[in-house]
């Protein structure tokens, strides 16, 4: 069974970047696909990916992660202010973080606006 | 005015040492984008000898592989760096993958257990490159995690960066996407293999090494 784990940026506030990132592989290490309420820092993502590769062994095969988030060249005026307000009362951007196994993830297709997650198939 | 003088002389000894001085040009991507061809391709034309084994296999390069004082000529100028040639970064890796390349499952193992320590490397070195070039597949989708966060990382260090869509020589080539997705960088199409475009590819690593 694939579970779908929503998770609140206020659940990890309070969090330093180690123990926030460690929070997240463990959701998924249990099998979970997490979906953030906010974009990782790519300091965040690097070292998401460092503590992956140190996790790798037969049954953990590493994750699959795709991060959407408004392209700040393409907001204008009102759109512009509100993005920036929210940046500065929440500290953190607006966007939206999937991470999953990739013994359960085929693979996430990606364009600008949109992301795809294709499952591999499950045995009966 | 002595002071002065000594001001003088300093700064002058500091200006030629620091004109000579080679800057750590990192080639980084994710796998089998073909950073080892263009690494090899670069020592070839400049040293006349390659730098990395290269093959279709995955995570052919698991260490990194430096060469030292490379010295690159273009309108009567020149520049001097140490190329890195980096393992490729992925956010999975597993073993039974390269089986597809008939490894046994031991060196399958083996390659896997290389793979992962390679990448953790790539990402340590980021702190340590003074350039890069990010060395993309150009028959593949661009948008790709591992991309994105290559970019976002070297962009955070303000590290100069310069994209390269490789493999232009293959049909699906196709080198404007890559532009659509990073607008903000200079994007060259090359095909390190066949030696396309290359004279394009060392006129932009002047201007951003500048």
């Amino acid at each position: 069974m694939i579970t779908l784990q929503f998770i609140s940026t206020q659940e990890l506030a309070g969090l330093d970047e180690e123990e926030k990132i460690k929070k997240l592989l463990t959701y998924v290490k249990s099998d979970n696909i997490v979906v953030l309420d906010s974009k990782l820092k790519p300091e965040e993502e690097a070292y998401l990916i460092k503590l992956t590769m140190t996790e790798i062994n037969s049954k953990f095969k590493g994750i699959e992660i795709a991060t959407i988030f408004p392209e700040k060249k393409t907001l204008q005026g009102l759109q512009k202010l509100r993005f920036n307000i929210a940046k500065i009362l929440l500290g953190r951007e607006h966007g939206l973080t999937i991470i999953g196994p990739a013994a359960l993830i085929k693979e996430i297709k990606k364009d600008p606006g949109r992301i795809r997650l294709l499952m591999k198939k499950t045995k009966k | 005015m002595i002071f002065k003088f000594k001001d003088f002389i300093s700064g002058l000894f500091f200006n030629v040492f620091k004109r000579k001085k080679t800057f750590k040009l990192g080639i980084y991507g994710p796998p089998n984008s073909g950073k080892s061809t263009l690494a090899n391709k670069i020592c070839i034309d400049w040293l006349g000898e390659p730098l990395s084994k290269v093959s279709n296999i995955p995570h052919e390069t698991r260490e990194i592989k430096i060469k030292e004082k490379i010295t690159i000529r273009h309108k009567g100028k020149s520049l001097s760096f140490n190329i890195i040639d980096t393992p490729g970064i992925a956010t999975r890796i597993d073993f039974e993958d390269f089986l597809k390349y008939r490894l046994s499952s031991k060196e399958a193992k083996k390659r896997a257990k290389e793979a992962t320590k390679g990448v953790i490397e790539s990402i340590k070195w980021l702190d340590n490159v003074d350039c890069v070039v990010v060395v993309l597949d150009a028959t593949k989708n661009p948008y790709s995690q591992v991309n994105l966060t290559i970019i976002g990382n070297l962009a955070a260090r303000k590290i100069p960066v310069l994209v390269v869509g490789n493999k232009i020589d293959l049909k699906r080539a196709n080198v404007k996407k890559i532009e659509a997705a990073f607008p903000q960088y200079k994007v060259v199409g090359i095909s390190a293999l066949k030696g396309h475009n290359m004279d394009e590819f060392y006129k932009s690593l002047f201007k951003i090494a500048k």
